[in-house]
């Protein structure tokens, strides 16, 4: 549980005081970041990685909506289709990929504010909702979860 | 360019089972017929064969082709690298001979995929179970993203991603051995379903099925074979850079790199002494239209933003003076994984020679040059010349 909402996995989360944020690695050497957190430093080869929370807040970099439904490994419920993907630019940190909550083309930008939020994807088998992360729009007035 | 000695590689025979859906014919029956076809072609049997490297992603291994092909205990080694298999197969039979170990031998790429869009796991790439379950883990996907990015990085407007779709389709119509023969035009392509915004399902290459052989030898023992050798001047392969955007990426660095393609073309044409400039024919990895409008850039054939005015002005069409994908790319050929390098070859081989009948590039081209792009960020590219 993150935030009281059953995640796909929480290894992917840290609680913060702003409230749930990605759980990432840092290298104490040279600073690079990756999600998931990870043991390796893929920019400078080193070892020496410690556990960050990552920037809840960011741009958007690049944007897609997934037209159709995914054959396994996905495990998404349809009531929460069709759904947006992105890569968000997290300021100092790195772009990570991840769903979006709005669907819209229209509605989509590059250089957009967004901010993080845990969004349902799939019901278990009594019907609860299992949660991942997404980003949404933080512009005054935009539409939420 | 003049013939190569002594330590270059030449093509001296080619193969190929046509590409697309060949019910009741198995992967592993279609690499068969490539290989007697680049045997044939070489006038060699494989009792010759002194090597072999080969592979499939989803149609058996390799080194089991020996079965049917003859039990002669030579050295064949299988290859598994996603979209570059092919490509890496020509690579490691490139040093091969050039090293001097071996003087001639085959490299053999084939497969057949169910129908739909690939589904990958996570596992494989060292990514967790999270990513394919929240429906990331989506190759299709990733490309709207990708193209998306570039297109706003340069400034390029989605229509021509259309009108590359329709160019392919135009080619795979003169190409017998297309598996999608039916031009279609970019109305229609532009009006098709939405798969990942902006690419339309027209804009995507299909898994297929399909085989190609090679039979290489020393470059100085070519005209004993055949009397139109194609010689490997240049063959690179390269895998991704921290800061290069990749698929099957959770995440990127916001430090920008360059990509595998642009280093392993810019090493191949290093290695053959070419500049990008003398490319006469070019077979570059279009798994969707934007693929073909980035790759064309990364690998030196253009500059990045060029491609619009290039495209338009009908430059890449077989009759420009840049032809691109001249057989009708993947998108007219679908991407039988193992196989698809292989093909960018043999239709070079075939242009080289002169030999490529309806499709044929006029003027007598004398430069080719292949790109093969793939998971999880990898590329391989050649240059040939007759």
């Amino acid at each position: 549980m993150i935030a009281g909402k059953t995640t796909v996995d929480d290894a992917l989360f840290v609680e913060t005081a702003e409230g749930p944020a990605l759980l990432g690695s840092r290298c104490t050497d040279c600073a690079a970041h990756t999600f998931p957190r990870q043991g390796g430093c893929p920019r400078c080869t080193g070892s020496a990685m410690e556990d960050v929370p990552l920037s809840r807040t960011g741009t958007l970099w690049s944007w897609t909506v997934q037209g159709f439904r995914p054959k396994p490994p996905y495990t998404g419920t349809e009531s929460y289709e069709p759904y947006g993907v992105g890569y968000v630019e997290l300021p100092g940190q790195l772009i990570v990929e991840t769903r979006l909550v709005e669907t819209d083309p229209e509605r989509l930008e590059i250089g957009m504010p967004v901010e993080m939020v845990l969004t349902p994807f799939r019901d278990d088998q009594h019907g609860w909702p299992v949660h991942t992360f997404a980003f949404v729009s933080s512009k005054p007035g935009a539409s939420d979860v | 360019m003049s013939e190569v000695s002594g330590s270059g590689v030449a093509i001296v025979g080619i193969g190929m089972h046509r590409f697309g859906r060949t019910e009741g014919v198995s992967g592993r029956a279609q690499a068969v017929h490539a290989a007697r076809a680049a045997l044939a072609d070489a006038g060699l049997k494989f009792s010759d064969m002194q090597f072999g490297f080969g592979g499939s992603h989803s149609a058996g291994d390799a080194d089991t082709l020996v079965s049917e092909l003859g039990l002669t205990g030579l050295p064949f080694i299988n290859v598994a690298n996603g979209c570059a298999t092919g490509g890496s197969a020509l690579i490691a039979a490139d040093a091969a001979i050039r090293s001097g170990q071996h003087d001639v031998g085959i490299v053999i790429g084939f497969d057949k995929h169910p129908r739909g869009a690939f589904n990958t796991d996570p596992a494989e790439h060292g990514i967790g179970a999270w990513y394919g379950e929240t429906g990331l883990m989506v190759t299709t996907q990733f490309f709207g993203l990708k193209i998306k990015r570039y297109l706003y990085e340069h400034g390029i407007a989605p229509g021509v991603l259309a009108t590359i779709a329709e160019k392919a389709f135009r080619n795979g119509a003169r190409n017998p051995m297309a598996w999608r023969r039916k031009e279609i035009d970019a109305a229609e392509i532009a009006a098709a379903p939405m798969i990942s915004h902006p690419l339309t399902q027209y804009m995507y290459c299909s898994p297929a099925e399909g085989a190609v052989a090679l039979v290489l030898c020393r470059a100085d023992k070519a005209r004993g074979y055949t009397e139109h050798p194609v010689f490997l001047q240049g063959a690179a392969f390269r895998s991704r850079r921290y800061g290069s955007f990749e698929v099957f990426s959770p995440w990127t660095a916001a430090e920008r790199a360059g990509s595998p393609t642009a280093e392993a073309a810019a090493a191949a044409f290093a290695a053959a002494g070419i500049a990008p400039s003398e490319v006469d024919v070019a077979q570059i990895q279009d798994t969707e239209s934007g693929a073909e409008l980035m790759h064309t850039a990364e690998t030196g054939l253009c500059a990045h933003g060029e491609q619009e005015e290039l495209i338009a002005s009908g430059a890449t069409a077989i009759e420009g003076r840049l032809p691109v994908n001249t057989d009708g790319g993947c998108l007219a050929n679908g991407e039988p994984i193992g196989a698809s390098g292989l093909r960018q070859v043999y239709e070079n081989v075939l242009q080289l020679r002169g030999g490529a009948g309806e499709h044929q590039v006029p003027g007598d081209p004398r430069v080719g040059f292949t790109h093969v792009y793939g998971a999880p960020g990898i590329s391989a590219c050649t240059v040939l010349t007759r």
